[in-house]
């Protein structure tokens, strides 16, 4: 067959394709994977309201609100596999030489998580009426036990290749092996990782909860219900957001400590300095080797790095000379604009979204009658917000660390599967590209319908059982 | 008993746990354009499976992720090597999964419904059906072995897998699953559809048989281990057994005997690999075993512990899932006017 294979073709580069591929794969992933996070937990505190006051608008939110939970699940589900999967279909020199200590995290993951988040959702989903109100309610909270469980070791195993601990490279096997398990469900990049990344996803869901409720109520439809879903949104925004804040200020300090080229990269801060200023605007030369223009805010960088106000930062170019010691010859810049610009798109739709949600609870302070027309636009357009927030966070994490796959331990480049070609890969990133594609169409159609359809008023709390299994139809 | 040779049974349970369990969604899948006669009979059918398929289908995600644990060396060869094969594995998963939750939402974004769930319930049938032949080919492949390099490398291509052997392991599981799925829909249902089910099941039965005697016949001559010797014949017995009582319409018993025959018939294939986990045509010497695909003693330690205590409690919640939905089905259970 290889023979077969046209000049062109075998030009293609695996290692090319294969992270278009996995990037691309994973941010998917990743739109989906933060609303479950938020939702689940927003939606079993409804119901919880619902469980203990009886009331019917908390029985119709939980209704509404878990439907969009679902419809979002069975797209985290499906395309999660791909993800579990193609550590070794695309990445085999990785998991040869790391799966030893990075493998423990995923199996752990799905021995304690997955398991546990299919199981309860099923029983959730099908549950309503022939579980007891209590267990059923239960049933909510496991799912969420087993999402946050899931992130957590996939955090873990995420922030290994950010900050690689617990291990000893065995030379005669060529590989690193595990000898601290502790050490790496511990890592400090993974403690600041998961609380900024809930705290996040907490956000998401919270300003989709809104959205939903300002399109109803522009409507003055569903008031009583979606009044409340508003402002139950709205807060969810701003809980959410000051915990990312304070979260994700954990997270630069660890980031300092542990890679530090990456936060000079989030900078574009060339040389190191004391104080260090933070720009909110930077242009550069056209190789990116040094800066030409900012707008600066002095002492802040020194502050978010080291919380003093004239801390030292180090800066790219010494670091560069630092690790060319170090590891050879090499660029170990990785590619300034992308970082620099977004890590402050992340913290500014962030800031945006908290904004929203902070002018949206004084606007309706006094009820919802007298907000002008635009105000509800806003609302609603604001609900994905967020999500490219989350998006551009992630992009500055994973190519903020660039060249390495795990930092100074092993670079992406010898890390991709030996045995592909680059026909394999471009197939698979096709058919990946088609079918996600399609899917996203579908399910943004059928969110926006099961959003703007609202909730069912034909639901009471006292719906009798035998009713039950027309409402757990869910096919 | 070594670390890795515990190991190595895991993997083969967390396997079996997959063929078992999702073994009859996908049979279900493939039975829906043979027994679904009309909307109301073709969600009876999915019905069945409505509330487990999803848990049912995790078994494959943990079974590889406790290969990349336990056996990096193995998870990287195999799943670099079979590129293609679990590209369409993964496409077919993608589009059974989402087209379990989306096909009853057509009217919602005003699709026409006829056209909508058609295309749905194809998804379903060749999201069931490929991944049921190719899991076959797959590991008939690996018990058979492919050319590895020295450095384990596999250096064929899809076409390499396609032999007559791997074809065979890939129709025998074909069969086998969907004669498990319609064993259980026997077992799950009520009503005319349980009747078809039962007929379709002796047919599909049959043919399951020959392929799969075959089948076993051929791994015995070519990997005899007396081990192999015994898990085949309860197979054989088993599955012999189970139509016979299929026949005599105890669903129960047919559905619990076919289940033990997946469990030694794909137990028989892992006896048959043992000790080597991935074996070279290339050169014996190239072969992937148990001791140089394993982790480090340290690793399986740990996870050695995480299995200990989680899969018993998994095994004790999965079944509380089951004995929550154990009614029957019928075309009663659908209420008029759903979608
Ligand atoms: C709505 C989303 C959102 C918002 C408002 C913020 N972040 Fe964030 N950030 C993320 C969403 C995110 C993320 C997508 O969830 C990331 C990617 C990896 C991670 O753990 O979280 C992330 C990563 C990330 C990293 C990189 C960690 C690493 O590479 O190891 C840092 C340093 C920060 N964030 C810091 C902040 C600060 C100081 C914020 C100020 C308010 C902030 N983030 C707001
Ligand atoms: C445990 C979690 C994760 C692991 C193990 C992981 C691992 C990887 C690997 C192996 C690559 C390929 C190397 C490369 O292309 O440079 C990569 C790149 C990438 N990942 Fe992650 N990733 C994880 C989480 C995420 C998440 C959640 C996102 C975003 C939603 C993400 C976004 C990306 C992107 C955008 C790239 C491409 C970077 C580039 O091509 O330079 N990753 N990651
Ligand atoms: C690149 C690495 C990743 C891999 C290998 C991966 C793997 C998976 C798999 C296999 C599933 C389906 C589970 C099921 O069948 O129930 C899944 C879903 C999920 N993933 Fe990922 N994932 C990755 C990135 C992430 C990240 C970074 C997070 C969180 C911070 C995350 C959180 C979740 C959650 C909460 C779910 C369940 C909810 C849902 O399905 O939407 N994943 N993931």
């Amino acid at each position: 067959m290889h023979a077969a294979i046209p000049a062109v073709l075998a030009e293609l580069s695996p290692l090319d394709l294969s992270r278009w591929q996995f990037g691309l794969t994973t941010v998917y992933h990743f739109l989906f994977v933060p609303l479950t996070i938020g939702m689940v937990l927003l939606v079993a505190i409804m119901q919880t309201a619902w469980v203990r006051t009886g009331k019917d608008k908390y029985l119709h939110m939980t209704k509404l609100f878990g439907k969009i939970f679902l419809i979002n699940f069975a797209m985290g589900v499906v395309t999660g596999i791909v993800q579990e999967f193609q550590f070794g279909m695309n990445w085999s020199d990785y998991s040869r030489f790391v799966g030893d200590v990075f493998g423990a995290p995923l199996a752990m993951e799905g021995l304690l998580a997955f398991f546990f988040e299919a199981t309860f959702i099923g029983l959730w989903i099908f549950g309503w009426g022939r579980l007891s109100k209590k267990v059923h309610l239960a049933t909510i909270w496991m799912t969420a036990l087993g999402v946050l469980l899931s992130a957590y070791f996939i955090l873990a195993a995420n922030a290994f290749m950010q900050n690689p601990v617990g291990f000893v490279v065995n030379e005669e096997k060529n590989r690193a092996e595990l000898t601290d398990i502790g050490a790496v469900l511990t890592n400090i990049v993974a403690l600041n990782q998961f609380p900024h990344t809930v705290t996040a996803s907490i956000m998401f869901a919270g300003a989709v909860i809104a959205s939903v409720a300002a399109y109803h109520l522009k409507r003055n439809q569903q008031v009583a219900t979606m009044t409340t879903s508003l402002k139950f949104g709205l807060w969810s925004v701003i809980v959410g957001g000051i915990g990312t804040a304070l979260s994700g200020d954990g997270l630069g300090l660890a980031m300092v400590q542990t890679q530090p080229m990456k936060m000079a990269a989030a900078e574009a801060l060339y040389n190191t300095s004391a104080p260090a200023s933070f720009s909110l605007f930077t242009l550069g030369t056209p190789d990116g080797k040094s800066e030409l223009f900012s707008i600066r805010i002095p002492n802040l960088l020194s502050f978010l790095s080291t919380h003093t106000l004239d801390g030292e930062v180090e800066g790219l170019n010494d670091l560069q000379a630092q690790y060319v010691a170090a590891y050879g010859p090499g660029d170990y810049m990785p590619v300034i604009w992308i970082t620099y610009w977004a890590f402050r798109w992340m913290i500014a739709l962030g800031a945006l979204s908290f904004l929203v949600a902070v002018v949206g609870l004084w606007m309706t302070r006094k009820g919802t009658l007298s907000v002008p027309k635009w105000a509800w636009n806003v609302a609603i357009w604001s609900a994905p917000v967020p999500v490219l927030g989350i998006s551009l966070g992630w992009m500055f994490t994973e190519m903020g660390r660039q060249p390495w796959i795990v930092f100074k331990l092993m670079k992406t480049a010898d890390a991709v599967s030996p045995g592909i070609n680059g026909v394999d890969v471009l197939i698979s990133l096709i058919v990946f590209t088609a079918i996600y594609g399609i899917l996203a169409v579908v399910e943004i159609k059928l969110l926006l319908a099961a959003a703007q359809k609202g909730i069912d008023d034909s639901e009471t709390s006292d719906t009798k059982p035998e009713d039950v299994d027309k409402l757990a139809v869910a096919y | 008993m070594q670390l890795n040779e515990i190991w190595f049974l895991i993997v083969g349970f967390l396997f079996i746990g997959y063929f078992v369990l999702d073994g009859f969604d996908f049979g279900v899948g493939m039975s829906l354009p043979f027994l679904g006669k009309d909307d109301t009979d073709r969600r009876v059918l999915i019905n069945t499976i409505g509330p487990v398929w999803d848990l049912n289908e995790t078994w494959v995600i943990v079974a590889g992720a406790s290969l990349f644990a336990a056996f990096p060396e193995w998870y990287a060869s195999l799943f670099s090597g079979f590129y293609l094969p679990l590209l369409l594995i993964l496409a077919a998963l993608i589009a059974r999964g989402v087209a379990f939750e989306y096909r009853g939402k057509g009217h919602t974004i005003g699709a026409n419904e006829v056209r909508w769930k058609a295309t749905f319930d194809w998804m379903i049938v060749i999201g069931s059906a490929l991944p049921a032949l190719l899991w076959g080919v797959a590991f008939a492949n690996i018990v058979q072995g492919v050319p590895l390099n020295a450095d384990h490398i596999y250096t064929g291509n899809l076409f390499t897998l396609l032999n007559p052997y791997g074809l065979l392991g890939g129709l025998v599981t074909l069969t086998l699953f969907w004669t498990h799925g319609l064993m259980f829909i026997a077992l799950k249902t009520e009503g005319d559809i349980k009747e078809r089910a039962s007929k379709l099941g002796t047919k599909v039965g049959i043919a399951t048989t020959l392929l799969a005697a075959t089948f076993l016949i051929w791994t015995l001559v070519a990997h005899f281990s007396v081990l192999g010797f015994i898990l085949s014949a309860i197979a054989a017995a088993t599955l012999i057994a189970g139509l016979a009582a299929n026949f005599f319409k105890r669903e129960g018993i047919a559905f619990f005997l076919i289940v033990i025959t997946i469990i030694t018939a794909v137990g028989s294939l892992f006896a048959a690999l043992f000790p080597n986990v991935f074996p070279s045509t290339t050169d014996l010497a190239f072969s992937l075993t148990i001791d140089n695909a394993s982790s480090s003693q340290y690793t399986l330690t740990v996870m050695t512990w995480v299995a200990v205590f989680m899969i018993p409690l998994v095994l004790l919640y999965q079944g509380w899932t089951y004995w929550v939905f154990r009614n029957r089905i019928s075309r009663k259970s659908i209420p008029a006017g759903a979608h």
